[in-house]
């Protein structure tokens, strides 16, 4: 199987080509349009910030070439955000694959911004997620959500409840780190490569 | 609910740990690792690997290890001891690192803060505090706790949260190596006075302790070595314990 993991200007994309690695699969990471295409799934990883990143990938025109994918494609963290319409980190024109728009969390008195740390996940819609895994922890790092929505996959709550993974389609997504979240996130990949 | 963390912080030198470690299954006691990935087969949701090498050598022998920590493990990690510019950070980050941490050099160039958090973002910023009270006063301290400094704790702490710090990992000298229980009222008021997480370091040596510092305390996250490293509490018994005390823990 040949994975390609989206090769952008972002912090800690190694853990998902490890992740790919101890799932038994060797990912390319790549920016190469041709390599994407054509790989069988397509990993769209994420730390960093919106507006540069979309940015990044206007210039190497792989906004549209990601927008265009026709097989399983996983965005991860930031690579979920960017899959929508528009974010409010720094006012940023999002790809637009769910139609819906990314939000800062506001603290409420003893929640902390950025929710960083593992956290439970529930009301799981979608092939992506195993039953088993209603209620699990998985580890999230981030200041930004999307509420919840018509393409909602998963939920988790913090200051409210947003939207921990979203699917439409071909089109998956985990607002959480698959890569960085132990038995249950290695589950969650295994499922994704068996899509 | 957001679990509190149970972080087993490891010593590492030329790129091997350091202290007594008693594990029957362990083959090798010297690498990083295989400690490392038992502690995340136990539960441990975060590991801490605090580098004690004093060579110049280091960078090399740091970026290696996250890298082979990287590959090997799927839980968060941190790295810390010594780094002091944004190269070395990004060295770290571009291994596989989640965090690093910074200390002394912080201290010293608080400006290092803005550089990183701006280079890198907040979430990947752990400021660690090693700090030391006496008379209600708590001095901050740097060079591994040798040296004291003119900083004091709080406004340390609120000054490295204002310049990016996403997470302070505040150890109480007075405390570490006692097992008497964490500084519950200093990090109670660490909790109460910045809006980032806080990792509770120094003290640990009961299972009551981590209820404490995460109920009174306020904790985010409780950090260990010596009491997980020799076995006295295994994590998946404490793990357990601090959920039938209806502590949000993840199991």
């Amino acid at each position: 199987m040949k994975v390609a993991v989206i090769d952008y200007n972002a912090g800690n994309t190694r853990s998902v080509y490890f992740a790919m690695q101890r799932a038994g699969v060797d990912a390319v990471f790549t920016k190469d349009h041709v390599a994407i295409k054509s790989a069988d799934k397509v990993i769209f990883p994420g730390v960093g910030e919106a507006n540069t990143t979309m940015e990044f990938l206007r210039r190497h025109q792989l906004d549209d070439l990601i927008c265009g994918l026709k097989q399983p494609v996983l965005g991860i963290c930031l690579g979920m955000q960017l899959m929508c319409n528009w974010s409010e980190e720094n006012d940023t024109e999002c790809l637009g694959i769910f139609d819906t728009d990314v939000r800062r969390f506001k603290p409420t008195g003893s929640e902390k911004v950025p929710h960083m740390g593992w956290n439970q996940v529930y009301d799981l819609d979608s092939t992506l997620f195993p039953k088993e895994l209603e209620q699990r922890h998985v580890y999230f790092v981030h200041s930004f959500y999307v509420p919840i929505g018509d393409d909602t996959a998963a939920r988790c709550d913090y200051c409210q409840p947003f939207s921990a993974a979203l699917h439409k389609n071909n089109f998956y997504a985990t607002q959480f780190h698959p890569e960085k979240s132990g038995p249950v996130g290695a589950a969650i990949l295994k499922r994704f490569l068996e899509i | 609910m957001l679990a509190k963390r149970i972080i087993p912080c490891l010593d590492v030198k030329d790129g091997r740990t350091v202290k007594g470690i008693n594990f029957k299954e362990l083959r090798d006691a010297g690498d990083p690792v295989e400690l490392g990935k038992i502690y995340s087969d136990q539960g441990a949701d975060e590991l801490v690997f605090l580098d004690i090498t004093a060579t110049l050598e280091k960078r090399k022998t740091l970026a290696a290890l996250a890298d082979q920590v990287a590959h090997n493990l799927n839980i968060p990690f941190t790295i810390g001891g010594g780094i002091s510019s944004p190269g070395d950070l990004e060295a770290l980050l571009e291994s596989g690192a989640d965090k690093v941490s910074v200390n002394s050099a912080a201290v010293r160039n608080p400006a290092l803060i803005d550089d990183l958090a701006k280079l890198f973002g907040s979430q990947c910023i752990v400021v660690a505090i090693d700090a030391k009270e006496s008379g209600g006063y708590w001095t901050v301290h740097v060079s591994g706790g040798t040296k004291p400094t003119t900083r004091e704790l709080f406004e340390w702490a609120h000054e490295a949260e204002d310049r990016g710090a996403g997470e302070i990992l505040f150890t109480s000298m007075n405390h570490d190596g006692t097992k008497k229980g964490f500084a519950v009222q200093a990090l109670r008021k660490l909790s109460e006075q910045v809006s980032i997480p806080v990792i509770a370091s120094g003290g640990a040596g009961t299972i009551e302790h981590f209820v404490e510092v995460f109920t009174h305390g306020k904790a985010d996250a409780g950090l260990a070595a010596s009491i997980f490293h020799y076995g006295e509490i295994p994590i998946p018994g404490l793990k357990s314990e601090l959920v039938s005390r209806g502590i949000p823990i993840r199991i």
